[in-house]
């Protein structure tokens, strides 16, 4: 057994009205990976701003004992000056600066009111050569995809000396081949002796890179489990993570009858909105029969998103050339009104940028897609839009106290459930779901997996864009592969495998 | 005990208008209180409360201003001069005149912020300093004064005065009818209102709440009736200021399009995905703000009888603090017509309150510009700390 890096003993940590950690005992050995996972709001990240100071000493109860001292940390340069630093979920990158800059700030190198900027550049240049980045320290944030700049905050924890790192959701915007590196990297950190705690939903990542799990459930830690004393799989870990064995994570549609292909889309060609010779997306084919459920899978920047949104009233970049078929018939749609006129719906990918409204209620948020619905002549029937939120708000479970609630303070399972809402409200023929179950937990997912499956049984189509491999294989009847703009490969559920669509994949970036 | 919290929380600004207002009160010994001093309230501030509605409309979309609107106006005011007073034209075809120019230049201004994406504060930066100096060339041009008067006696009429004007000493009948016809709607308006929710079962207010509610709306509109009938009756501005906030309000709270603008302001990108044109709402926000401007500008020339190039300076400031004191989110997305009006009488009363008591103007500046930063300061920290609840 290894020397105990960090303790953190009893802590309590309570908001008005809600307890958010209770009794929370925490170990970390030195040079190990541990992992910490739980549903939502279960408490893991309020565990990690307790520890990084963000809730500074006083503000909680219990102890934080760190390389056998007790730490009172009063704010986040006080734990980084001990090298604890923390890589928060969303990036902190200014994208307009060089990759140097954004490592350097707060922490600039030089003189006190004059930045040594040969300094600067140098000692960037060697922390990213130590997360294996091989561009110019001197490029700018916005000019590297999302997986580099997330390499890059790993780069800036680096710069500040850190021995414990923290990272919060490290790959929830990467592919699949990102994270994989990531990972990778991670596990070369640990044969150097750098200790680890990582936040993560995705549970294969757990199995693949942690020596330890802690579970958090309800502001607890359940249980620690020893990946090199015990078998760890992924049910294992749900089960503890929502306290009950889950049998099935995607649940089974039973006598669901494929009909017509409702929706059909011929050679579909989109170029980028802003660089209008690249094409994003090139020639697609592709057709949804009433009550199935397409997957799309793809890696990030594919153009899954950018496909979806230009069949939904060309709502996504210019010269967009191809037939939509919808019924047999050809429909040219020309903005998103038009679309939802014709039975389209498309639950964004973003819910909190560009799916809900935040600042508004359920009531709001639930009939903003069909005010038509609710009012009269322009004038909005108040006691219908009341009842319309409060039917879905029942029939999709959604947990809030009455629908008068603001969207932004729910839950991201809830708020996913709320964008649902406003779509089926429209009374769509065929949804388009663009990565429906992004960071929400197993119990939200499961549940939305039911309403997916319902909506089918009903008679509407569905076509599902996820990177997660596992959903689409569990979830589609049928999956279409999309890589860079292309669509490279097709295939009935019960022939997929991960290994046989990623190498569709690999394959098709082979022959280019 | 929260309960009654919330209530405070809820009708900060109602409650601090009523303060300031007995503040000022027993500052000017009673002047303030006085039948005059409630007409000049009304008469004083009646292009605030039209100019904020339109400006309230703009920034429901996201935080956006138009600073043109008091130049606007004074370029409005020579066009109506040199129509009315230099050519002779009828009020009639002026007044339409005026209205035809101010659609147009709401439709360009509209194109540009919504289809060619100009950042609404530089759009409208142009045209403040743009009608500044065209309104006052157009006077100097046509009057050796710089200032055109008078204006036609129908014109006055129309836009100021007073609606069946009584003498001085003279109750104005009419005017406290009115009064109690008013505040018989509103009680009968929110009786029935809760009648229809608890009917239908949704969660009303209490029945004290409600009867509280309506004791202090009825106390508050029969004083002002009875003061402004002692006055010489219902002023013409008052008129107009009450049918466009009842409209705004309607539109604000009960339609389609209203919803949109708040949508808009809370996040366009859904609001668009979801198959509103949101270029659309924000083309017809900066039309709908000259539209309105046009009809302060009237109001305006009516009040000083003449169109001189002074008129309507720091207009747009006025606008714009009133709907930040209102409580209208500086970013978007929030704020209602309600609260817009106590905003503006709110500011209304502290200049009328500072004049009375023989204040400098640039203290009773220094004085304005603390008020709108405390309501800033006040709005955010409020909506922090319902939010860490």
């Amino acid at each position: 057994m290894g020397k105990v890096l960090l303790e953190m003993k009893n802590i309590t940590k309570t908001f008005p009205g809600v307890k958010a950690l209770d009794n929370v005992n925490f170990q970390v050995e030195e040079g190990e990976i541990h992992a910490l996972v739980g549903e939502n709001g279960a408490g893991k990240s309020t565990l990690m701003n307790v520890l990084s100071g963000i809730y500074p000493y006083g503000s909680y109860e219990g102890d934080i004992v760190y390389n056998g001292e007790v730490c009172q940390f009063q704010k986040i340069t006080d734990s980084e000056a001990k090298g604890i630093v923390i890589i928060h979920q969303e990036l902190a990158l200014v994208p307009q600066m060089s990759i140097g800059e954004n490592m350097f700030l707060g922490n600039e190198r030089g003189k006190k009111n004059a930045i040594n900027w040969n300094e600067t550049y140098g000692e960037a240049d060697k922390y990213l050569k130590m997360v294996g980045l091989s561009e110019s320290s001197r490029v700018l944030i916005k000019d590297i995809g999302t997986g580099k700049q997330q390499l890059v905050e790993i780069a800036k924890a680096l710069a500040k000396n850190a021995k414990l790192l923290i990272l919060d959701e490290p790959t929830s915007s990467l592919n699949e081949t990102d994270s994989r590196a990531l990972l990778d990297l991670m596990l070369e950190f640990k044969k150097q002796g750098m200790t680890m705690i990582i936040i993560t939903h995705k549970l294969n990542e757990v199995v693949y890179v942690a020596d330890k799990i802690t579970v958090v459930r309800d502001g607890s830690t359940v249980e620690t489990m020893d990946c090199h004393t015990m078998e760890i799989n992924e049910d294992r870990i749900i089960r503890g993570m929502v306290g009950r064995e889950i049998t099935d994570r995607f649940p089974k549609r039973s006598n669901v009858e494929i009909g017509q292909v409702n929706m059909e889309v011929r050679d579909w060609t989109v170029y980028h909105p802003v660089y209008a010779e690249r094409k994003v997306v090139d020639g697609v084919n592709m057709n949804v029969k009433k009550g199935e459920v397409v997957g799309i899978y793809g890696l990030m920047g594919a153009g899954r998103t950018e496909l979806a949104m230009s069949i939904f009233g060309k709502s996504y970049g210019t010269g967009i050339s191809g037939t939509l078929l919808l019924n047999g018939k050809e429909v040219s749609l020309k903005n998103p009104r038009e679309a939802i006129d014709a039975k389209l719906a498309y639950v964004t990918e973003d819910r909190k940028g560009n799916g809900l409204v935040l600042s508004n209620s359920i009531r709001v948020n639930t009939s903003l897609a069909n005010m038509v619905g609710v009012s009269d002549k322009g004038i909005i029937d108040m006691d219908k839009e009341y009842q319309v939120a409060v039917e879905y708000k029942d029939k999709l479970k959604t947990k809030t106290p009455s629908v008068e609630q603001n969207v932004g303070n729910l839950s991201g399972g809830n708020q996913q459930k709320v964008l649902l809402a406003k779509w089926m409200f429209t009374d769509p023929d065929i949804l388009i779901l663009d990565e429906p179950t992004r960071g929400i937990d197993v119990g939200a997912k499961y549940e939305i997996y039911c309403i997916i499956n319902d909506l089918v049984k009903a008679g509407k189509s569905v076509v599902m864009i996820s990177s997660e491999l596992p959903e689409v294989i569990g979830m589609s009847d049928r999956i279409y592969i999309m890589n860079e703009g292309k669509f490279v490969g097709e295939m009935k559920a019960d022939e997929a495998t991960q290994e046989n669509i990623m190498a569709c994949i690999l394959q098709s970036g082979r022959g280019e | 005990m929260t309960k009654y919290m919330d209530v405070i929380k809820k009708n900060a600004m109602l409650i601090v208008l009523v303060l300031v207002y007995i503040f000022f009160t027993i500052m000017t010994g009673g002047s303030m209180f006085s039948p005059m001093n409630f007409n000049a309230l009304i008469t004083q501030n009646a292009y605030v409360f039209i100019l904020a509605t339109g400006m309230l409309m703009c920034m429901l979309t996201g935080g956006n201003i138009d600073l043109s609107c008091g130049s606007f106006v004074c370029i409005m005011g020579a066009v109506g001069g040199v129509l009315m007073v230099i050519k002779g034209y009828s009020t009639g075809i002026s007044v339409i005149a005026m209205l035809l120019v101010g659609i147009i230049y709401g439709c360009v201004l509209g194109y540009l912020v919504a289809y060619v994406n100009i950042p609404p504060w530089i759009a409208t930066l142009a045209g403040y300093l743009a009608f500044r100096g065209w309104g006052t060339a157009i006077l100097s041009d046509n009057s050796s004064t710089g200032s055109i008067s008078p204006m036609p006696e129908s014109f006055l009429k129309l836009f100021s005065g007073k609606v069946f004007e009584t003498g001085i000493n003279e109750f104005n009948t009419v005017c406290f009818v009115a009064g109690i016809i008013a505040s018989v709607i509103v009680v009968v308006t929110s009786l029935m209102s809760r009648a229809n929710k608890v009917k239908k079962g949704y969660e009303a207010e209490s029945m004290i709440a409600l009867i509280v509610k309506c004791v202090l709306s009825v106390a508050a509109i029969l004083l002002f009736a009875y003061k402004l009938a002692l006055a010489g009756g219902i002023p013409t501005v008052l008129i107009w200021v009450i049918v466009i906030v009842l409209i705004y309000n309607f539109i604000t709270s009960k339609t389609t399009l209203g919803r949109y603008f708040y949508t808009i302001g809370g996040n366009a990108e859904a609001t668009r995905l979801s198959g509103v044109d949101t270029r659309k709402i924000m083309f017809f926000a900066y039309l709908n703000m000259a539209v309105l401007t046009v009809i302060s500008s009237y109001i305006v020339v009516a009040r000083f009888q003449a169109a001189n190039s002074t008129a309507g300076n720091y207009y747009e400031m006025d606008a714009i603090a009133a709907c930040v004191v209102g409580g209208v989110s500086a970013y978007g997305g929030s704020g209602t017509v309600f609260g817009m009006v106590v905003g503006a009488t709110l500011i209304g009363v502290i200049n009328l309150g500072m004049s009375l008591m023989g204040v400098n103007a640039d203290w009773q500046k220094i004085v304005k510009g603390g008020v709108l930063l405390g309501a800033v300061v006040f709005d955010i920290l409020a909506t922090k700390k319902n939010a860490t609840k």
